[in-house]
């Protein structure tokens, strides 16, 4: 296997982690101003993700870092081409990120109330974003003979990627629900329960939408394993439904996240070995060749990302076996 | 060229933003890691009240300093497309590695340290804040790296139409660097020395929680010292070598038009950048000689002769940045550094005499102190990045080949104002916060009853 269908991997894996583990922060900070009826549920609410949601974050920034340093023109055309889309990625990270550490540093309830909705607002506009780039990636954006985009930001907004978007924020918020099930207690996870069970009932249809609509629209379906792990994808979210059902939401919360991680990975391997589709001209896409760093780049950054990667593993695994037990309103710290 | 002047702007500001809150980010993390060190050592709950005092306006600070990096890393590619075409073969392998080695440990390690003051034994805890402290300036180390390469590229090769990395050892040992980062780092360290002196002199002024205030004093002004010390010690090895690697960047530096032997220093310069030439200076003969080569003869290129090497070298062109600016900025930089390093000598006598319960003028002054790092920071940073116009990589590309060629003017106007507006509002609300919690001082401690009473119930059940 060569350097650059590893690299392409590992940012594959780098976006799976980061969907999966931003994936339920988004949720809870969607849900926060509806799940908490009172200040101290809100405090409940955050401190579920609060050791972790910084963390949870880097994935993101390593990703990019990975895009910039193993696919140098994958980086720059994407980021230059969906310029506002991005802006207003950062613009929602960034009021969300200062919301958690700002919110309980003073205790008047304007004060608490307006950060909430800031937490709320950048939560759903993250995870909607998401959603609407990661179609556009799959259906192909103009990109013209010298790698450049030469769209608009409404060219980016279609129904197919639209209704990606409303996937990715109900699968997002079926996560969120579910690990706020699993990390509070007594009123607060029943609620989280119903909560999910609501969003599921909207989310399989609007998957399903998605699935079909991706059959006419891009061609992810021409690579087998593409498909087959999209569609897997979909009996991953009817599993974690019937799970919730059954009262497992442990297991639902599992399988939930593999909806999320093979939802991802049928992605890229749909993309795969394009990075960037062109839909002016298949010769103009960019691939994992023509995008990508020189041979010694790419054999550097392997021996450092092969020893980090497995490390970075265990010590934020660590995190979660520390924090593994449910927050009650007896141990908050935000 | 509009979209150039914009993308300039709004990376001048952006970036200036974000290293408001970096500096005291590294050194109070420092700070922090040693108060909680005599904590554990000592048992003595004064340390604790300290270490969670300067470790929540450490969290604050903390917060700004990382949603503002998110922006860092995604306008390269955003703004100066181009120019990560070109470089990213060398510039993302830095910045990739940053995350991976030292951003993941910080943030990581940061939310145990903050929520596990109960769940973790106090060694455990005490080592996650020294991981957040040292992942921190390791961070800033690898961020240097990627900067230095703009400055000096070092272990490259052009081919394929960029520059692609030959020697990833040569990268990391940038000579460029290895003064940039303890030059950058120690300057932290002021920051956050004066931070905590000014802070404390607040409290030492109205007299509350003096067990606190008075030890976070002496704490801070012996770091404050040896940093101030270390950053005007590397600061003068660094103009050295900046005179060898970016001579025009020092002339300009110095407002220094004409060649030569021995150099005079300017204290003060009216400077005509249309007739390149000074109107009027006050000038130290054979100083600038002495600040160039440790030695009072020697002689230092002036502007023009710079400039025609230049064209002969790269074709034509200007290659002459903004002198006044970079004049001015220079000197910002050194009076603010001679004035801290007064205050932390004045500092240590009357920390050592404790005669400043009878001199609140001392610290009323240390506390009016507590902007001077940010100036010096800010006017450093200036000098570094003004000082390598035209180029955006020195010697290999110039700022209009880096920007971005798919970016509308419209676009690039709602993300200069968004960040404008954006970063307006989340400094009124830090500024906000910081002031709250300084006026309100140390918290009693809190009883550790929590730790047996309330185990939730497992994940799983």
């Amino acid at each position: 296997m060569d350097l650059n269908i590893l690299w392409f991997i590992l940012i594959t894996v780098l976006f799976v982690g980061f969907f999966f583990l931003e994936g339920f922060d988004f949720g809870v900070g969607i849900l926060l101003p509806f799940l908490g009826k009172n200040d101290q549920e809100r405090r409940v609410v955050i401190n579920t993700i609060g050791p972790h949601w910084d963390g949870n974050e880097v994935w993101l920034i390593t990703a990019g870092g990975a895009m910039f340093a193993a696919f140098p023109n994958w980086y720059a055309t994407l980021f230059s081409g969906f310029f506002l889309a991005l802006f207003l990625v950062l613009f929602s990270l960034i009021i969300r990120g200062v919301a958690f550490e700002f919110r309980s540093s003073d205790p008047s309830p304007l004060w608490r109330n307006t950060w909430d909705w800031v937490i709320f607002t950048g939560s759903l506009l993250s995870a909607i974003l998401w959603g609407v780039a990661v179609t556009n990636l799959l259906k192909g954006v103009p990109i013209n003979a010298e790698m450049q985009y030469v769209g608009t930001f409404f060219d980016l907004l279609s129904p197919y990627t639209i209704i990606g978007g409303l996937t990715t924020l109900l699968v997002f918020m079926f996560h969120g629900a579910l690990f706020l099930s699993l990390k509070t207690t007594g009123d607060m996870a029943e609620r989280s329960l119903k909560i999910a069970q609501r969003i599921a009932l909207v989310a399989i249809p609007v998957v399903l939408l998605l699935a079909g609509l991706t059959y006419y629209q891009t061609d992810l379906f021409a690579s087998l394993g593409a498909g087959i792990t999209l569609i897997g994808s979909g009996v991953t979210l009817i599993l974690a439904v019937l799970f919730l059902k059954s009262r497992k939401n442990g297991w639902a919360f599992v399988t939930n996240g593999l909806t999320i991680l093979l939802f991802t990975v049928s992605v890229f391997w749909g993309l795969f070995p394009r990075v960037m589709i062109s839909s002016l001209n298949p010769n103009w896409s960019l691939t994992i060749y023509n995008a990508s760093s020189s041979p010694y780049t790419l054999k550097i950054m392997t021996i450092v990302a092969m020893i980090m990667v497995p490390i970075v593993l265990i010590y934020q695994g660590w995190t979660y076996w520390v924090f593994r037990n449910r927050v009650t309103e007896k141990n908050l710290h935000y | 060229m509009t979209e150039l002047i914009l993308s300039r702007l709004q990376f001048a500001l952006t970036t200036s933003y974000h290293f408001l809150f970096v500096p005291l980010t590294l050194g109070l993390g420092v700070l922090v890691a040693m108060m909680e060190t005599w904590y554990v050592k000592t048992g003595n709950e004064t340390y604790k009240k300290m270490t969670k005092f300067w470790g929540k306006l450490f969290l604050i600070n903390f917060a700004m300093g990382v949603v503002t990096g998110l922006t860092q890393e995604f306008q390269f590619g955003m703004n100066w497309s181009e120019y990560s075409r070109f470089v990213g073969d060398i510039f993302g392998a830095p910045l990739a590695v940053e995350a991976l080695v030292a951003f993941f440990l910080e943030s990581t390690f940061l939310g145990l340290w903050v929520f596990g003051w109960d769940k973790l034994s106090k060694k455990v805890h005490l080592m996650a804040i020294w991981i957040v402290a040292i992942a921190s300036n390791l961070s800033a180390f690898f961020i240097l790296v990627a900067n230095s390469f703009m400055q000096e590229p070092v272990g490259y090769v052009l081919r394929n139409g960029r520059a692609e990395m030959t020697d990833f050892l040569a990268l990391i040992t940038n000579p460029h660097v290895l003064y940039q980062f303890p030059h950058t780092v120690l300057s932290g360290f002021v920051t956050a020395g004066f931070f905590v002196m000014g802070v404390s002199a607040y409290h030492l002024l109205k007299k509350t929680h003096l067990d606190v205030f008075q030890r976070s004093f002496q704490i801070a002004v012996v770091f404050g010292l040896i940093s101030t010390l270390g950053v005007s010690g590397i600061g003068h090895l660094q103009g050295m070598h900046l005179v060898k690697t970016q001579p025009m960047k020092m002339a300009a530096a110095e407002a220094h038009w004409e060649t030569e032997n021995p150099a005079g220093l300017s204290l003060y310069a009216s400077i005509d950048e249309q007739g390149q030439k000074n109107n009027f200076e006050v000038k130290i003969p054979a100083l600038l000689s002495f600040l160039s080569y440790n030695s009072f003869t020697g002689e230092v290129k002036g502007i023009h002769e710079l400039q025609e090497a230049a064209v002969n070298e790269y074709g034509p062109g200007n290659y002459v940045p903004p002198v006044a600016s970079l004049f001015w900025s220079f000197r910002i930089m050194l009076t603010a550094g001679i004035w801290l390093l007064l205050m932390a000598m004045l500092g240590l006598y009357f920390n050592k005499t404790k005669a400043y319960e009878q001199n609140p003028w001392f610290l009323k002054l240390m506390l009016w102190t507590i902007p001077i790092p940010y100036i010096a920071n800010t006017a450093g940073w200036f000098l570094a990045e003004v000082g390598r116009q035209p180029w955006i990589v020195y010697g290999l590309q110039r700022v209009e080949q880096g920007v971005s060629t798919s970016v509308s003017l419209v676009s690039m106007l709602i993300a200069s104002i968004g960040f404008l507006l954006i970063y307006t509002i989340l400094a009124v609300a830090d500024i906000y916060l910081m002031v709250k919690f300084v006026k309100k001082g140390p918290e009693a401690p809190v009883e550790e009853s929590q730790k047996t009473g309330v185990k939730g119930a497992s994940l799983w059940t």
